[in-house]
């Protein structure tokens, strides 16, 4: 698996680290503990399209939105995190 | 069909043309008292305790596939109860000991092999950690025994003891660990349940669960509507799929496992044998092969199939423990969809739709826990409680922070375990 950096181009995966679901983005407020519960814990876990968090470690050190298909692990899109989340 | 010599040797002699199946293929029932989705080792074995140990039999277990065709066909193989924390400690207990009695039980030979299992350590830090739960084993009643490096010689001779960078210091012993034939334990479990009149209807895709006034009413079918008041989802793969058609939604992420088999050898390998200084695990199948695994490869994943990088790693940590397997050619790999949770354990609890079950979270430890998961599961589907060796696997957990069963002291969440 390849990730096209926005950055650096397109490097190997394990350059990168994993995160999880790009939900991570969306922070809820503090004590909405059953929001922050859904936060944390609950994945909608699709068998299909995902939007994942990856941080470029070993690279840039950004942390990227990648939109990737994972029963196939084609990667079909990364973005900068920090322009999504504008 | 009885199993005996008598039996193998008249087969043999007249072209085994007399075996037959060991289950039935039955038409699915319009009404069941009980439906287990899912015809892996966790259904199947729900199934045989739901009957065996609480006399109901008027159940459907609903495969999409075919017997022993998923995760349960394809794995390590490996069996043992050494975990740490209260709540796993005594549910792999209590999962070994079925083991020890199953074969008996089902008069179906599983080759439970209790070869014995043993973790290496690699410094002083690791011996601590494992000298302590070597310590919790044994108070939960199970075996340990902590070997130094001559102790560890003596069992594993064909180690690189000579490794500068990961010198073996010793390693902790479970002798009651082992292995199993995963797939006839699959087959030991259908043919069980089968005799005790459980319908199991492969080939059969689950589309639908209904749910009227907040209680299951039974599911759709690729064959049709099935009824049941109470409904158990034991589909670790494919757990967040199912349980969106009940309108659920699960703390569970699933990720991707490798495992690597070689071509067939003579026997080297006695034991079931774990480096401590990167992710590798070894034993040697009754066929010969050398069975060995690694970690996750660490991103979400339903591919089926792994990338290169965790298969370097896996095999480089091979060779620094057994120079001697890098003559052996690997034959297989196989990567299989694990249910991971936050905390790295298990949920077998109830869900918020009435009769509704669910068995999943298995993360990539499943195997071992087929007979007491199933045992477990039943216990709930029939007495609507959480019996006493699984009660800490809830799904409220995650929500409260409190009981979470985080065996590796990492942290819970999703992409640590």
């Amino acid at each position: 698996m390849r990730i096209n950096c926005p950055i650096c181009g397109d490097r190997d995966w394990r350059e990168f680290y994993y995160l999880g679901a790009a939900d991570y983005l969306n922070r809820p407020a503090e004590g909405d503990l059953d929001a922050i519960h859904k936060y944390l814990h609950i994945r909608e876990n699709p068998a299909g399209v995902t939007k994942d968090l990856w941080h470029h470690e070993a690279g840039c050190s950004s942390w990227l939105v990648v939109e990737r298909n994972v029963t196939t692990h084609e990667i079909l899109g990364v973005e900068l995190a920090a322009e999504v989340k504008r | 069909m009885g199993y005996n010599a008598f039996q193998i040797l008249k087969e043999g002699l007249t072209g085994n043309k007399g075996w037959r199946p060991v289950w039935r293929d039955p038409e699915p029932k319009s009404e069941y008292d009980i439906i287990i989705i899912g015809g892996g080792g966790h259904g199947l074995s729900t199934a045989y305790y739901l009957a065996k140990n609480h006399g109901l039999t008027n159940i459907a277990v609903i495969e999409k596939g075919y017997i022993g065709g998923g995760n349960v066909g394809r794995n390590t193989t490996i069996v043992r109860a050494n975990y740490l924390l209260p709540g796993n400690s005594e549910f792999y207990s209590h999962s070994l000991k079925l083991w020890e009695s199953m074969e008996q039980d089902l008069n179906y030979n599983a080759m439970h092999s209790a070869r014995g299992l043993i973790n290496l350590f690699h410094s002083d830090g690791q011996r601590d950690a494992f000298s302590r739960r070597g310590n919790m084993m044994c108070n939960q009643g199970d075996d340990a025994i902590l070997l130094d490096r001559e102790g560890v010689r003596k069992h594993l001779p064909y180690l690189d003891f000579e490794n500068h960078r990961f010198p073996v210091y010793g390693g902790l012993y479970h002798p009651r660990g082992g292995t199993a034939r995963h797939d006839a334990v699959a087959w030991g479990y259908a043919r069980g349940a089968d005799q005790l009149g459980v319908d199991i209807i492969q080939q059969c895709e689950v589309t639908g669960i209904d749910v009227h006034d907040g209680k299951v009413q039974g599911v759709q079918t690729s064959r049709g509507t099935i009824r049941a008041k109470r409904v158990g989802i034991v589909v670790a793969g494919r757990s967040s799929q199912v349980a969106a058609m009940a309108g659920l939604e699960v703390p569970i992420e699933s990720h991707i496992l490798q495992a690597f088999v070689t071509e067939g050898l003579k026997p080297t390998v006695d034991h079931v044998v774990s480096f401590g200084m990167g992710h590798f695990y070894l034993s040697q199948s009754d066929k010969g092969g050398l069975v060995f695994g690694g970690d996750l490869d660490f991103y979400a994943s339903y591919a089926q199939r792994g990338n290169l990088p965790m298969m370097e790693h896996v095999m480089e940590a091979g060779m620094s423990l057994v120079p001697a397997i890098g003559k052996a050619k690997v034959l297989r790999s196989w990567g299989g969809i694990m249910d991971m949770t936050p905390d790295g354990s298990f949920i077998i609890d109830r869900t918020s739709v009435d009769g509704l079950y669910m068995d999943c979270g298995w993360c990539y430890g499943g195997f071992k826990a087929v007979p007491a998961s199933g045992w477990c599961m039943a216990h709930l589907m029939a007495e609507d409680k959480l019996h006493e060796v699984a009660a800490k696997h809830t799904f409220e957990r995650f929500r409260t922070g409190h009981g979470l069963m985080d065996e590796e002291g990492t942290g819970s969440q999703h992409n640590l375990h």
